[in-house]
């Protein structure tokens, strides 16, 4: 709930080139992109911004529980395109990690068990091949890179590509840098149609008013299909409950993003009951953070404590101190995935001036800054650095090969 | 890791260990609704956690009632009865208990918990001493009766040390026998800086400042009606002999502006305020003081009731309050409450909302009818016009609009995360914040140990301020309303389901 | 007004005595000491002591028998607790 600021939408503006629909992480990065592509950008949000499923999150940007496939090629461009954002945003600010707590701190995937251990080492081999970095870590280093591990796990692989960030701060600052470019971002302002001529999208339709645009970018995360909708194309995101917990301050006891090896399992899986693996890492506040739950349960809001205590339970698996330490609050968000776990990004051909960048499930954070570059590339009429085929939006409609 | 505990209290014969009725609150809510069901038939259960029954109001030490014990009868009453149904093995009282959670019914899979019953997750234990340990009850009505506590304000030095509520004033002279110091200065709004300036004379300290920053018709209005019926008019003639004997003269349109200090509180600035209260320019006076007691009535806890699915509403005092029907009962069955949360309005009403809420939690429990109006007649008629009168009386203490006026940006709003006004403006003028939630996630305000308990009306305001919008009270949803250790987390029960 | 002090009745506040009668906190006993602050903020270094009082706020928290963030304010005092100033978060480690 909030107070709508609703503002009225002056004709007498010329029309933006592009409008963005959804002011989350994905949304800014795309308006960032656009507008240092030179574009003039509108972004709406019915709420405020960063109000969605990116206030929900951990601020993962893993490489490390991505097998070698589009996914991970996109996980491995955006996370070059995080850490450039966040170098480039200190210089102008001073804020180190550009202001949004951005850290390189690496992630450190643990096994409980020698087959676990067996598939992390196999996961390990198939993604240095993709361009990971990654080192094999037997259980008598663990205790080096994480002096509070349980003792007994059978070892692990350490990924130093992978970051973490604060996602509010971060969708803030990426739009408060486009704002500086000229872009305009209009919280409190829902899309309730899309505005047709002939086949083509040319703008949006809002409570306040008619907003022509060159281009549309639907970012509206788990509520993409609605959009989709609006312009009569099918876009099958479906939401995909999680919970988190959060500890009161500690003392710093948790130096990277660990998990357990069952998470790169649980993200791929279509099991749709309760699935839960433990993701563990501090913040620079000093709070820990306790993820990640999936729960196909669409939009429920509850957070059940069965699942509040499994998550503790995992946690503390991982982290015996961590029993001593005090939940403080938790939170939900809900992700937004594809029948085929991949995001939507790019032209919709089914909609001449419709492009898509949603859909990415529980890597929205990681993957958007990778996002709003490919997408500023196409709306600029450019090559994308990245094949965009398989996140294509009219592949749910192909016929099976 | 420690495992659950079993439970007294049970009916015999009941499946799963479900009770009648929990009560969560010993304070008079709590104990006239745990009295009141028990005498009705229901077995229950009062979860409290203090040490001692008797909550902010009734508020002792271990030797029981001291000097400062207000209305002696009503809390003779109240534990004669207690006493009664606990020997009779209707009443199970546990105190030190911290109710974390509250699930009302559920119907839904994403919900994680079917069925009719009320789930009330706690803790116990972990005091400093041992670890702490789950206890989980299912029971068939709750009555939330968890109170309030002070509201509060930012004002500039105001996280000094010696800085504190008039209610910690009190708790620390009824419970603990402490003095707060010598020179007090006691200022805010409303009735309540009354009882406890006049115990800090009399218990030997110096009050150099009451202020007020009403204009006095509240206190008037305030003792006038709740003279009625009781002895509350020579409770008022009382106080006004201490402060007269003492020559302390409360000073009304006034307030503590500043509090001033390196490592502690050393004095504070007391200023005259204009009708919408802001400042009087020029008017500010340095008071010399080692402790401050600042408060604007009172914030009641409504975490509990929210989390099972209760509505909330606005109260007369400008805070929230938890929608239900004369006797408690909330939207969600099952699921009642009494005292503060229906709105601040003291402990003789607290009684009252809480003997009916007792009433219709027994009878939803025991599948009987709640009493016909004309059975509770006299209760609801004293009812309605105790809440007719506690509204009038949260009007004539309105917290003066202009105190975001007194604040500049160095001065901390959270006090847990340290964060000043300036990083809250920077927030929005920056990043574009435009509600208090995202202004939250962007500085943490509001989201360290206190989960906002200290800083979130306040925020709420601030925000709309500077935005130039309306506030939105009630827009800090908690759903951990004590922090428990992940351990007691990990062992408690799973729901039914 | 002061309260009755029994001999014997003491816990330790960083390596000194506290005395403290039946049914006191912490965080009062400290208080009838005259200390006023037994922590200090993790961002700022500053010093807090109680506010509340009745365990809202947790600005009193201390570190009691190597347990840091207790509420001062709703912590018993018993004879031998060893209670000390906590700094930030406390020490690290568990």
């Amino acid at each position: 709930m909030f107070t709508a600021v609703t503002f009225a939408l002056r004709r007498a503006e010329p029309a933006p080139d592009v409008v963005v629909v959804g002011a989350g992480v994905v949304g800014a990065a795309c308006a960032l992109a656009a507008a240092e592509a030179g574009l003039a950008v509108t972004v709406l949000d019915r709420g405020p911004l960063a109000g969605g499923t990116t206030s929900a999150g951990e601020g993962n940007l893993l490489v490390s529980d991505k097998p070698p496939g589009p996914e991970l090629a996109l996980a491995l461009h955006s996370l070059d395109a995080w850490a450039t954002l966040a170098r480039e945003l200190t210089e102008r600010t001073g804020r180190p990690g550009g202001g949004f707590e951005f850290e390189a701190k690496g992630g450190l995937i643990v096994a409980t068990g020698e087959a676990a251990l067996a598939d992390v080492a196999t996961l390990a081999t198939a993604q240095r091949g993709a361009g990971v970095t990654v080192t094999d870590v037997p259980a008598a280093g663990l205790s080096d890179l994480e002096p509070h591990l349980a003792p007994d796990l059978a070892g692990g692989a350490f990924y130093p590509q992978d970051a973490q960030l604060q996602p509010v701060l971060a969708a803030a600052h990426l739009l408060a840098r486009a704002r500086d470019l000229g872009a305009r971002v209009l919280p409190g302002t829902e899309v309730v149609g899309l505005l047709r001529s002939g086949g083509r999208v040319v703008g949006v339709r809002t409570a306040g008013g008619e907003l022509p645009a060159g281009a549309v970018v639907n970012a509206a995360g788990p509520w993409a299909s609605a959009i989709g909708e609006l312009a009569g194309v099918r876009l099958p995101v479906l939401p995909r409950r999680g919970v988190i917990l959060v500890t009161t301050p500690l003392p710093p006891l948790i130096r990277h993003k660990v998990y357990a090896a069952e998470y790169v399992a649980d993200v791929a899986s279509d099991h749709a009951g309760l699935e839960s693996s433990a993701v563990v890492e501090g913040t620079p506040s000093g709070t820990v953070l306790v993820g990640a739950s999936r729960e196909r349960v669409g939009f429920a809001p509850g957070m059940p404590v069965a699942v509040l205590r499994r998550l503790a339970r995992q946690a503390v698996r991982l982290f015996p101190v961590l029993g001593g330490a005090r939940l403080l609050r938790t939170y939900r968000g809900y992700r937004p995935y594809c029948p085929d776990h991949l995001p939507v990004i790019g032209a919709d051909p089914r909609a001449p001036g419709l492009f898509h960048a949603c859909g990415h499930e529980g890597a929205g954070i990681g993957l958007a800054a990778g996002t709003g570059l490919l997408v500023a590339q196409v709306l600029a009429g450019r090559t994308p650095d990245l094949d965009l085929t398989p996140f294509r939006p009219e592949r749910f409609e192909e016929p099976a090969a | 890791m420690a495992a659950e505990r079993q439970l007294d209290g049970v009916r015999e014969g009941d499946t799963a260990g479900v009770v009648d009725v929990v009560v969560v609150g010993a304070g008079p809510a709590g104990l006239a609704a745990a009295v009141e069901a028990a005498t009705a038939g229901a077995r229950v259960v009062v979860l409290d956690d203090q040490p001692r029954p008797g909550g902010q109001y009734w508020r002792q030490g271990p030797a029981g009632p001291g000097r400062y014990h207000h209305d002696r009868a009503g809390w003779d009453r109240l534990a004669e009865g207690l006493r009664g149904q606990v020997a009779a093995g209707r009443v199970d009282h546990r105190p030190d208990h911290q109710v974390w959670r509250l699930d009302g019914p559920g119907d839904g899979p994403g919900d994680g918990h079917r069925g009719a019953l009320v789930v009330v997750h706690a803790v116990t234990g972990g005091r400093g001493a041992d670890g702490e340990v789950p206890v989980t009850l299912r029971a068939r009505a709750v009555v939330v009766a968890t109170g309030a506590h002070d509201r509060v304000l930012p004002f500039p030095g105001w996280e000094l040390p010696g800085v504190l509520t008039p209610g910690a004033v009190q708790a620390l002279l009824k419970e603990h026998g402490v003095v707060a110091g010598r020179r007090v200065v006691v200022g805010g709004s409303g009735p309540f800086l009354l009882p406890v300036a006049t115990a800090l004379l009399q218990a030997g300290a110096q009050v150099p400042a009451l202020v007020e920053a009403g204009d006095g018709r509240g206190w008037l209005r305030g003792w006038r009606g709740l003279a009625a019926g009781t002895d509350r008019l020579g409770e008022a003639a009382g106080y006004a002999a201490v402060l007269a004997r003492h020559r302390v003269r409360p000073r009304l349109r006034h307030a503590v502006v500043a509090a001033h200090g390196n490592d502690r509180v050393e004095a504070v600035t007391v200023a005259r305020l204009d009708a919408g209260g802001a400042i009087v320019p020029g008017s500010g006076r340095q008071v010399a003081a080692d402790t401050v007691a600042v408060g604007w009535g009172f914030t009641a806890r409504v975490d509990l009731a929210l989390q099972a699915g209760a509505v909330a509403v606005p109260s007369p005092d400008g805070g929230t309050a938890v929608a239900a029907d004369p006797f408690g009962r909330t939207a969600v069955p099952g699921v009642l409450v009494a005292g503060e949360l229906l709105g601040v309005g003291g402990a003789p009403l607290a009684v009252l909302t809480g003997r009916l809420a007792g009433t219709a939690a027994a009878a939803h429990a025991l599948g009987r009818p709640v009493p016909p109006p004309a059975a509770v007649a006299d209760l609801l008629r004293r009812r309605r016009r105790a809440t007719a009168f506690a509204h009038t009386l949260a009007t004539a203490h309105p917290v003066p609009p202009g105190w975001p006026g007194w604040l500049d940006d160095a001065t901390v709003v959270c006090r847990c995360e340290e964060v000043r006004l300036g990083r809250l403006h920077e927030a929005i003028d920056v990043l574009g914040a435009t509600d208090p939630r995202t202004a939250k996630l962007l500085t943490r305000t509001g989201m360290g140990w206190c989960q906002g308990r200290s800083c979130a009306e306040a925020t709420s305001t601030l925000v709309a301020v500077r935005c130039g919008t309306a506030p939105e009270p009630g827009w800090n949803v908690r759903p951990v309303a004590v922090p428990l250790t992940l351990d007691a987390l990990a062992a408690g029960d799973d729901d039914p389901s | 007004m002061t309260a009755d002090r029994p001999d014997g009745a003491r816990f330790s506040f960083d390596g000194s005595p506290v005395p403290f009668t039946p049914g006191q906190s912490v965080g009062a006993a400290l208080w009838a000491s005259g200390v006023r602050s037994w922590r200090s903020t993790r961002h700022e270094g500053r010093p807090r002591g109680l506010f509340c009082g009745i365990g809202v706020c947790f600005d009193c928290l201390l570190t009691v028998d190597g347990r840091a963030d207790q509420r001062a304010c709703v912590t018993p005092a018993r004879p031998g607790l060893d209670v000390r100033t906590q700094v930030g978060s406390g020490s690290d480690g568990g």
